[in-house]
């Protein structure tokens, strides 16, 4: 059966091979006609390539419409494979071959994203290509090897929701256009990252922490061995805005750790301080509603936050949030630190309050009340044997405590954790990817930091509590730490605004220091935005409002809820402070007595307050007369006369943001007689003491 | 003829993938088994909500499940959906026990409207759905949407916030709030560049809105105008939304 099988299939072939080479002439047809099929493979590949086929549904969608002509002639002025070649970027990019339609206007509002314009943004595809931003490979023609990342390309398309990272490989300082990554390379210093993590940015600079977390050095002046415990176990459940994270101790270990760090703590003189003698405490205990005016009248609010019945966070984040804080630090402790806050941390972002002592019992007492029965209600720890101490100090050492907190014999380890400075562009195959996970360089990077543990539960990386949007910010920044943006020629980069070190001189500065003038305010570049930039203030004020406002800050903008403290500065320190700040923060763009600061003609002051009135309506934002004008944007102007300086406000309507930077007052194009006329109104509006005591 | 039937087959197998792509059924819907049965669903919150292409919305979406009697329901299935490119986390999942189920949106890589649906089932295999639209914006509105929060947001947004209080209502003429699509759609692009640029006497409107022209340059109030026209309600149907729509 097989045999025969066998037998009619070679019958068969044998009569196929006579049928086709039998005879040298059809032997040659045969075998042209073969050539000729292998011959025409090539032409065919590229007739019926993807990227034609794309082509061919671009023309056949712009076909039906209005505008058809123009964008058949822009596409046939540049028929075939497309490139945009960029050598000193790298670039050699061939997407606009399918993308055909990317920068014609009129198809913003084509449906399929592969014909699309592209939306607007301040660089043009000649320019920078389209792999600069998107990532993936430029080279390729086919949809696959472009968009994906195969063997030997390692690069896919970016998704969008990190696409910002790529601006980042560039610009160095923040950019309005860029929330995203501005929010995540500010939480790598918020969240402490690069304590652990060194990020060195292409200027050779580093980025550095922001968070400044405590010195443990004099740990059991501050806090109880049970608060600690409990601490360790769930920062979050102390406050939900503390950014220290979880590092998943068992009940021992955090037994042990807390056991070693208050063994291993120091007292330190001046550290605590007893209740004030004079007052006994157990005749008069505080009164609560005294102490909750005395911490809303010292704007505490500004930089603390606390949570309300509701669950919301209220106030500034400066500062620690407060809403367990009698949970947490002890009485003594706080009375100490109330009364000057730079014995215990001499870098403390907190102002040296001149309090008195009755004052400090009040807030001792109302801060000591803000208290959480839960808490530590579970926590209950026998003394501490030598062993749990011995233990406790292995794994302060083994966890990296000493990266972020200053530890008495625990030397800060260098480069605790791997080196990020170039984590965007890291190969795929030094990367152990989870099962299930897409094997691309933002999934590793979210996945581990929203669960570093998931990659072994061996790993020493804490749990961090962040929001999703935080995680995808945080990708974002490290995304933009690529070996583009460290190669780039500096030239072709946008460089951040260099650091401040600014330092004021003489007793002012150290004045200002005591009194952390930088955590609200800027001056040279150096300070935080919450309050206004003070570079320029000495040409802005008057010298009397100046002393008279920082022994007694008055409310300038009715509707801010974050007001300067009332330091109780002695009449030297204030006279000390004003004295500088009229000498040193002057501006060289006028001179400060080149208008007088009353005498004006009622004939131009009745003019400007026309003008004030009709035409610059400047009562939209501003308030003169408090019994018509509601304006609440911008500074209530009742007592302007006797606050600023009349050339400051001159030059202040004729160009604002040449005064500030970043003012938000419109620049109205001024005319000088205008600006004359509404200076003289405004000098005029000196206000009565009584309006003052009672703003 | 062998051919033919042969694209035909593959004809007909596409547009059974691409149908079965485009309804978005999610995977693990089988493998949850839902124990309650809802006749209603109502959007608890984080809809309306204006976010960037391709991110994730701050506030996650919650829905809740509610039977005829208005109240909730634990344990029933409800399953989001939306445009391509939208995702979220997780796609489906059973109510909690105070009816609720949450989840977080990330919106596609394009600017414009996107109108998600939760999804849930009666006892009798009904289906109930409910339409949540949300906001992305892209480069160009996220530009003006920063400009808008520190130029304009204090008196064209009514609603104060802790940290702005709103001057809305000190003032005599009461702007626009920038979502009035009646009132803006009606406006040109041409008539709003002149009423930022040179205030509201250009348009023989109030003085008590200032001249930016010599604050914002042409790009941020291209940016600015942008951004208006995307949040506006009802939309305004001249710039590209009918991607979203689909």
């Amino acid at each position: 059966m097989r045999s025969s099988l066998l037998q009619s299939m070679k019958s068969a072939l044998s009569s196929l091979w006579q049928k086709l080479f039998g005879h040298p002439v059809r032997a040659f047809g045969v075998v042209s006609l073969l050539l000729l099929i292998f011959l025409a493979i090539a032409p065919a590949k590229n007739h019926f390539s993807e990227w034609r086929h794309y082509q061919k549904q671009y023309l056949s969608l712009i076909a039906s419409r209005g505008d058809a002509v123009t964008l058949q002639r822009h596409f046939h002025d540049h028929d075939g494979i497309q490139q945009i070649w960029l050598p000193q970027l790298g670039v050699v990019d061939r997407c606009t071959t399918c993308h055909v339609g990317l920068k014609e206007a009129s198809l913003a509002d084509v449906s399929t994203l592969l014909f699309r314009q592209h939306p607007v943004i301040p660089h043009t595809l000649d320019q920078f290509g389209c792999v600069m931003c998107h990532r993936g490979q430029g080279p390729a023609t086919t949809v696959e090897e472009a968009h994906s990342s195969t063997l030997a390309w390692e690069q896919p398309i970016l998704p969008a929701r990190y696409v910002q990272s790529s601006c980042g490989q560039c610009h160095r300082a923040p950019l309005t256009g860029t929330p995203q990554l501005n929010l995540g390379r500010n939480l790598l210093g918020r969240y402490g990252c690069v304590h652990c993590h060194t990020i060195k940015l292409p200027d050779g600079s580093a980025i550095k922490p922001t968070d400044d977390p405590p010195s443990l050095e004099h740990v059991a002046d501050k806090t109880t061995r049970e608060w600690i415990y409990a601490w360790l176990k769930d920062p979050q459940a102390y406050a939900v805005t503390a950014t220290m994270p979880n590092f998943k101790f068992s009940d021992p270990d955090a037994r042990d750790v807390s056991a070693f760090l208050i063994a291993n703590s120091t007292p330190l003189a001046g550290d605590t301080a007893p209740a004030s003698n004079d007052s006994g405490k157990d005749q008069k205990t505080p009164d609560p509603a005294a102490g909750a005016s005395l911490y809303g009248e010292s704007f505490c609010a500004s930089c603390h936050a606390v949570q309300n019945a509701a669950g919301n966070v209220v106030g500034g984040d400066v500062g620690p949030e407060l809403t367990r804080v009698g949970n947490k630090v002890k009485p003594e402790w706080l009375r100490a630190w109330l009364r000057n806050p730079r014995v215990y941390d001499a870098g403390t972002a907190m102002p040296h309050y001149r309090l008195t002592d009755p004052q400090v019992s009040l807030l001792t007492a109302y801060l000591g009340n803000k208290t959480d029965s839960d808490l530590l209600a579970n926590v209950h720890l026998d003394a501490a044997t030598p062993e749990q101490i011995a233990h406790g100090k292995l794994l302060v050492t083994e966890y990296g405590c000493a990266s972020c907190h200053e530890i008495n014999g625990i030397k800060k380890p260098d480069n605790f954790a791997p080196e990020l400075t170039r984590i965007g562009s890291k190969p795929l195959t030094q990367i152990i990817f989870l099962p299930g996970m897409t094997h691309a360089i933002p999934d590793y990077i979210a996945a581990k930091i929203r669960q570093p543990r998931s990659f072994g539960a061996a790993l020493k990386m804490p749990q961090f509590s962040l929001a999703p949007a935080q995680i995808d910010a945080l990708t974002t920044a490290l995304l933009s730490l690529t070996d583009r943006a460290h190669d780039l020629p500096l030239a072709l980069t946008v460089p951040a605004k260099p650091p401040s070190n600014y330092q004021p001189a003489g007793k002012a500065g150290q004045l200002m220091a005591d009194l952390a003038c930088f955590s609200c305010h800027a001056i040279n570049g150096r300070g935080s935005d919450l309050a206004p930039d003070l570079t320029w203030e000495g040409s802005s004020v008057q010298r009397q409002w100046l002393q008279a406002f920082l022994k007694n800050p008055g409310t300038l903008r009715p509707a801010l809820i974050r007001r300067m403290p009332k330091f109780n500065l002695s009449d030297e320190d204030a006279k000390e402070l004003t004295d500088y700040i009229m000498t040193v923060y002057q501006t060289p763009a006028f001179d400060r007595d080149s208008m007088p600061s009353s005498g004006y003609p009622p004939a131009q002051v009745e003019q400007g307050k026309q003008l004030f009135y009709s035409k610059y309506a400047c009562q939209s934002c501003h308030i003169v007369d408090t019994k018509v004008d509601k304006g609440y944007v911008g500074p209530t102007l009742t007592q302007v006369g006797s606050r600023l300086n009349a050339a400051w406000i001159y030059h202040w309507l004729k160009n604002p943001q040449s005064m500030r930077p970043g003012a938000i007052e419109p620049n109205r194009n001024m005319n000088d007689e205008d600006a004359r006329a509404l200076t003289a109104f405004l000098m005029t509006q000196k206000g009565s003491s009584k309006q003052e005591a009672k703003k | 003829m062998m051919m033919n039937r042969r694209w035909r087959t593959l004809f007909v197998a596409s547009i059974i993938l691409v149908s079965a792509g485009c309804t978005h059924k999610p995977g693990i819907a089988s493998a949850l088994k839902p124990t309650g049965f809802g006749s209603a669903l109502i959007e608890s919150s984080g809809g309306k909500q204006i976010g960037a292409t391709g991110m994730v919305l701050t506030q996650p979406l919650v829905v809740q499940v509610n039977d005829d009697q208005g109240t909730a329901v634990a344990g029933a299935l409800v399953e989001f959906s939306g445009p391509a490119g939208v995702s979220f986390d997780p796609p489906s999942g059973l109510t909690d026990s105070s009816g609720q189920f949450s989840a977080n949106v990330a919106l596609g890589s394009m600017a414009g409207r996107y109108q998600l649906i939760a999804h849930t089932f009666t006892k009798a295999q009904k289906s109930v759905e409910l339409k949540i639209e949300e906001i992305a914006l892209g480069y160009q509105q996220e530009v003006g949407f920063q400009l808008d929060n520190k130029y304009c947001a204090r008196c064209h947004d009514p609603e104060s916030t802790p940290e702005r209080v709103s001057n809305y209502d000190n003032l005599e003429v009461k702007p626009h709030p920038f979502t009035e699509g009646d009132t803006l759609n009606k406006m040109s692009d041409v008539e709003l560049t002149a009423i930022i640029s040179h205030g509201g006497p250009a348009l023989n409107k109030s003085a008590l809105m200032p001249p930016y022209g010599y604050t914002l340059g042409k790009t941020e109030i291209e940016a600015l105008i942008a951004y208006i026209r995307l949040i506006s309600d009802p939309p305004y149907h001249a710039s590209g939304m009918v991607y979203a729509q689909r």
